[in-house]
């Protein structure tokens, strides 16, 4: 079964996010994502300072079976992402919310934050599917 | 979903499982990649039991073969050797491609695809008719493809007493232990067997494998296996809308003896003096990013051409592919992916062999 942390949100295109406590975002994809993907060898970063709506797409994952968009959960801006993801894409196969976190996000509204989905409601989507 | 005699390992062994023509087979057992990499560097093994066994016998198996396939059986000379091949229909498109097995006089064996088993079937029976030949379907017998430098050494083991027999086999040749047939083939581009046997002996030669270090592999590392290779795939890289002259498979034709009259014959020495207007290539992608099947292929800037198999080659870090280009295509296109364009450059197959790579 996948793991799906409690302290984290998610969203229905499979991000889960972080609440820093600067109030950024942190992203990534969440267990599940990384399963059904399998075998991840590339990923399309976004750039730092990059400013995103809710619903874009700003990161590619790619595996041997398929390319993935990876989508903004909040209006913002990009300030940060984790280059690491560049040489060793397969972190996010290894470690999704951890070492496989893609970029991170300064909401221009705090308050989306808690608008997404909490981890019991994830779960619930992704027994639906 | 129909499933292999191997079924109940794969679950057990925790694969990944998807239905591949109406098939329930092992995707990966873990990471695909690393199964990659295993028959490259060491031993993997495949379990191709959803592919068609078909015996020709009688004595017109030959004179049946020789109208039915584009290749020669009687390039088999000698007894085990096997010959690839495409079958093809009157206007020389690829029914399918297949490996033949001359066993002995007037007795033959062909492996065919999974997906393309009844239309093959039906084909080959109606080609049949006239023919003093009889086809039989061998769905009693299982088989596992095991490949990778030190395959046939664990094979031997496995094997014991009766390895002698099939130590000194060539490459392409094929030998027949009792109810058992092992044949020095194989879809990866490496050394290996392919063995054939009773589907209710296949599990425990399966964990015998196991038990000598040889790891299950999935069919997702299949498909980057005989990539890497430049082996086509039917369904993607042919089928029936082109023919082998299209398809990067002249080399499989024989158009001599000039008197041999095979299905699509007729067809194909008409496009040869019409010219043969398109042809399959290798592709490397020279940025980062994966091709996949049907993207679309640009020459001097408009698309005259598409990839039919592409993916990431673990061998070499970068994405490859097989791409129909037209024929006066020259050493460098690009590749439409995902709205932008990038360079590839145009490469003969294979990309990678024995585990060395050749581009």
């Amino acid at each position: 079964m996948s793991n799906i942390p409690q302290e984290l949100r998610y969203t229905e295109t499979h991000e889960w996010i972080r609440l820093e406590e600067d109030g950024t975002l942190t992203v990534g994809i969440t267990d599940h994502a990384q399963e059904l993907l399998g075998d991840i060898v590339f990923v399309e970063l976004p750039e730092e300072g990059e400013e995103c709506a809710a619903g874009d797409d700003v990161a590619v994952v790619e595996s041997v079976k398929a390319a993935s968009d990876v989508y903004a959960p909040v209006t913002g801006e990009v300030v940060a992402i984790n280059t690491k993801l560049t040489d060793t894409p397969e972190l996010i196969n290894q470690d999704p919310y951890g070492e496989g976190w893609i970029f991170r996000v300064k909401p221009m509204d705090p308050e989306d934050y808690d608008e997404l989905m909490d981890a019991d409601a994830y779960q619930e989507l992704i027994s639906e599917e | 979903m129909k499933h292999t005699p191997l079924h109940d390992q794969h679950v057990a062994l925790g694969a990944k499982m998807v239905d591949f023509g109406g098939w329930d087979m092992p995707l990966a057992y873990g990471s695909q990649i690393e199964e990659h990499h295993q028959v490259r560097r060491d031993a993997g093994m495949f379990d191709v039991s959803h592919m068609t066994v078909v015996d020709i016998t009688g004595p017109q198996a030959r004179d049946y073969l020789r109208r039915l396939l584009a290749n020669d059986v009687d390039r088999l000379a000698a007894p085990g050797k096997a010959l690839y091949s495409c079958m093809l229909d009157e206007q020389g498109g690829v029914i399918d491609d297949l490996i033949v097995y001359h066993l002995d006089v007037d007795r033959y064996r062909m492996v065919i695809n999974a997906a393309t088993t009844d239309k093959d079937l039906a084909w080959m029976r109606r080609q049949a008719e006239g023919f003093d030949v009889d086809l039989k379907v061998r769905d009693d017998l299982a088989m596992i493809a095991v490949q990778g430098p030190t395959a046939r050494e664990r094979v031997h083991r496995v094997l014991g007493g009766e390895a002698e027999r099939v130590a000194d086999l060539k490459p392409f040749f094929m030998a027949e232990l009792g109810e058992m047939a092992v044949a020095r083939t194989g879809y990866t581009g490496e050394d290996g067997y392919e063995i054939m046997l009773p589907a209710g002996a296949a599990a425990d030669f399966w964990q015998r494998l196991l038990d000598a270090g040889v790891k299950p592999c999935g069919l997702g590392a299949r498909d980057t296996l005989r990539l890497e290779a430049g082996m086509n795939l039917y369904g993607a890289d042919m089928d029936e809308t082109v023919t082998p002259l299209e398809s990067g498979l002249a080399w499989t034709v024989a158009f001599e003896p000039a008197d041999r009259d095979f299905i699509g014959r007729a067809a194909l020495e008409r496009q040869l003096a019409e010219g043969v207007g398109r042809k399959l290539v290798g592709l490397v992608l020279e940025d980062r990013g994966v091709l996949r099947n049907h993207q679309p292929v640009l020459v001097n800037g408009a698309v005259a051409g598409e990839i039919t198999s592409g993916s990431f080659s673990p061998t070499l870090g970068r994405a490859i592919a097989l791409a129909r280009v037209p024929a006066d295509t020259g050493d460098s296109v690009e590749v439409q992916m995902r709205g932008k364009t990038h360079r590839a450059r145009v490469v003969k197959p294979p990309f990678v062999r024995h585990g060395k790579a050749l581009i």
